[in-house]
């Protein structure tokens, strides 16, 4: 496994995974972050899912498969031990209310005040929202993990969402193919470059302005000059 | 105490046009199956459908839109079907879109009760545009109304005779909250059993909720939807 060659979503995935700590209730979106359950070993990390089910675990074979247990993203999962399933308003209770720990969620665009915009294409009909709007303004930590940029190479970290936001509440991490930033004093802090990506690139494809931290590791200082 | 079984056509009978209903599920887990075939039987329109999605294109509640028969539709997530934007487009529906969590405490008060409540979700977005925004304890919420329906369509695992109903893992989802939000709620089960075989602590819908029960004829299995 070791050996193996990670693709960019699944370096994004891995590196979100080494954010949630023991007994953290956590929330995946749908693309990518679905992808970060497969890189946490603890079975005290929790994660839940908005359809209903507390303690989705990836599915260990066929045998396991029932079409009634799935995500949100309407695929099929496994419970673990301890699992509870309940009814939508229950479950968006404990995402309103605050009992979510982490929502690890994909974006179209974040911009530099900490805005998210996932749900809406200005131009095209809004047809779909689902639990994106109630994780936002919920869950105690939101780290967003996308592409940095979109598929016609435009970068997805902006000055200003030109997407409808999906909340008024800032997100706290960002993390990409190419790297890691944190939201520090209503400030965006570059604290990693990913490896095997360089800091001229993040450079080049990050459109908001951002501080680099002073513990920020993957560095090549000598890009600074 | 037979009386609240009955054959889906028959619950059915009390859908008339322009009546609103609710019909739970998410995707094809936990929706009514055999209840949406026979709706799309029905010469029924001007239906106001509160449902999370309408369907896919031609499958589920996919098959009212095409009949012609949803004036309304009501829900969080309509993307799985793009006929729904098409027939938008062409104003041959209405849409209300809600964050899932308002349109689930939006059921859920209006099963309640409640005439509406104050939620933070959506607050300054474009979903918030018209509504009553009110500043409690310094924090900005926005107000939403209760919804309530004509007739429920929900999928539950397994009822007794007098209507007390146990669910199937995800497939919870929206039927328990719908249950208490309309005038008269339809619940398919996958199998009827003796009062007094589900314990008093498994019942997750009581019966005083429940008007008809309606055996599943649709089901989904490993291998899709399929007819027994």
């Amino acid at each position: 496994m070791s050996d193996e060659v990670l693709t960019a979503k699944e370096l994004i995935a891995k590196r979100a995974a080494s954010e949630l700590k023991e007994n953290h209730v956590v929330n995946l979106g749908i693309g990518i972050p679905t992808l970060v359950a497969k890189y946490v070993q603890s079975d005290s990390i929790f994660f839940h899912t908005e359809n209903g089910l507390l303690g989705v675990k990836e599915l260990s074979d066929e045998s396991e498969y029932d079409p009634f247990r799935v995500n949100a993203g309407k695929l099929p999962v496994g419970e673990m031990l301890g699992a509870s399933y309940f009814d939508s308003a229950t479950s968006f209770a404990m995402i309103r209310g605050s009992h979510v720990d982490v929502a690890i969620l994909g974006t179209l665009q974040v911009d530099e005040e900490g805005l998210i915009a996932n749900w809406a294409v200005p131009g095209k009909n809004i047809m779909g929202v689902g639990g994106a709007m109630d994780l936002l303004v919920g869950a105690k930590k939101i780290i967003v993990t996308t592409f940095h940029t979109n598929k016609s190479g435009e970068s997805k970290l902006v000055k200003k969402c030109t997407y409808p936001i999906t909340s008024i509440r800032k997100v706290d991490m960002i993390i990409t193919e190419l790297a890691v930033f944190e939201r520090k004093n209503e400030e965006w802090h570059l604290i990693e470059v990913m490896p095997n990506a360089t800091f001229q690139q993040v450079m080049d494809h990050t459109e908001f302005s951002f501080k680099v931290d002073e513990s920020l590791t993957q560095f090549d200082k000598g890009l600074l000059r | 105490m037979m009386g609240k079984i009955l054959e889906a056509r028959k619950a059915l009978e009390k859908i008339q046009s322009g009546q609103t209903l609710m019909v739970g599920g998410f995707g094809l887990v936990g929706a009514p199956l055999t209840l949406i075939d026979e709706l799309t039987q029905l010469d029924v329109y001007n239906l106001t459908i509160i449902s999370n999605n309408l369907g896919e294109a031609g499958k589920g509640l996919g098959i009212l839109l095409r009949q012609g028969k949803i004036k309304k539709a009501i829900g969080s997530y309509f993307t799985s079907n793009r006929e729904v934007g098409d027939a938008y487009n062409k104003g041959e529906i209405d849409i209300q879109l809600l964050p899932q969590g308002t349109f689930a405490e939006s059921i859920r008060a209006g099963g309640a009760g409640l005439g509406g409540y104050y939620t933070r979700t959506g607050v300054d977005t474009e979903l918030s545009k018209g509504k009553e925004i009110r500043e409690i304890n310094g924090v900005r919420y926005l107000f939403e109304p209760a919804l309530t329906a004509d007739v429920a369509l929900i999928k539950a695992h397994k009822a007794d005779k007098l209507g007390n109903l146990t669910y199937y893992k995800t497939g919870r989802n929206f039927n328990p909250i719908m249950a208490t939000a309309a005038k008269y709620v339809i619940a398919e089960v996958d199998e009827i059993v003796d009062t007094g075989a589900l314990s008093p602590e498994e019942i997750v819908t009581p019966h005083l909720f429940v008007n008809a029960i309606v055996l599943s004829k649709k089901i989904l299995t490993k291998e899709g939807v399929v007819t027994r």
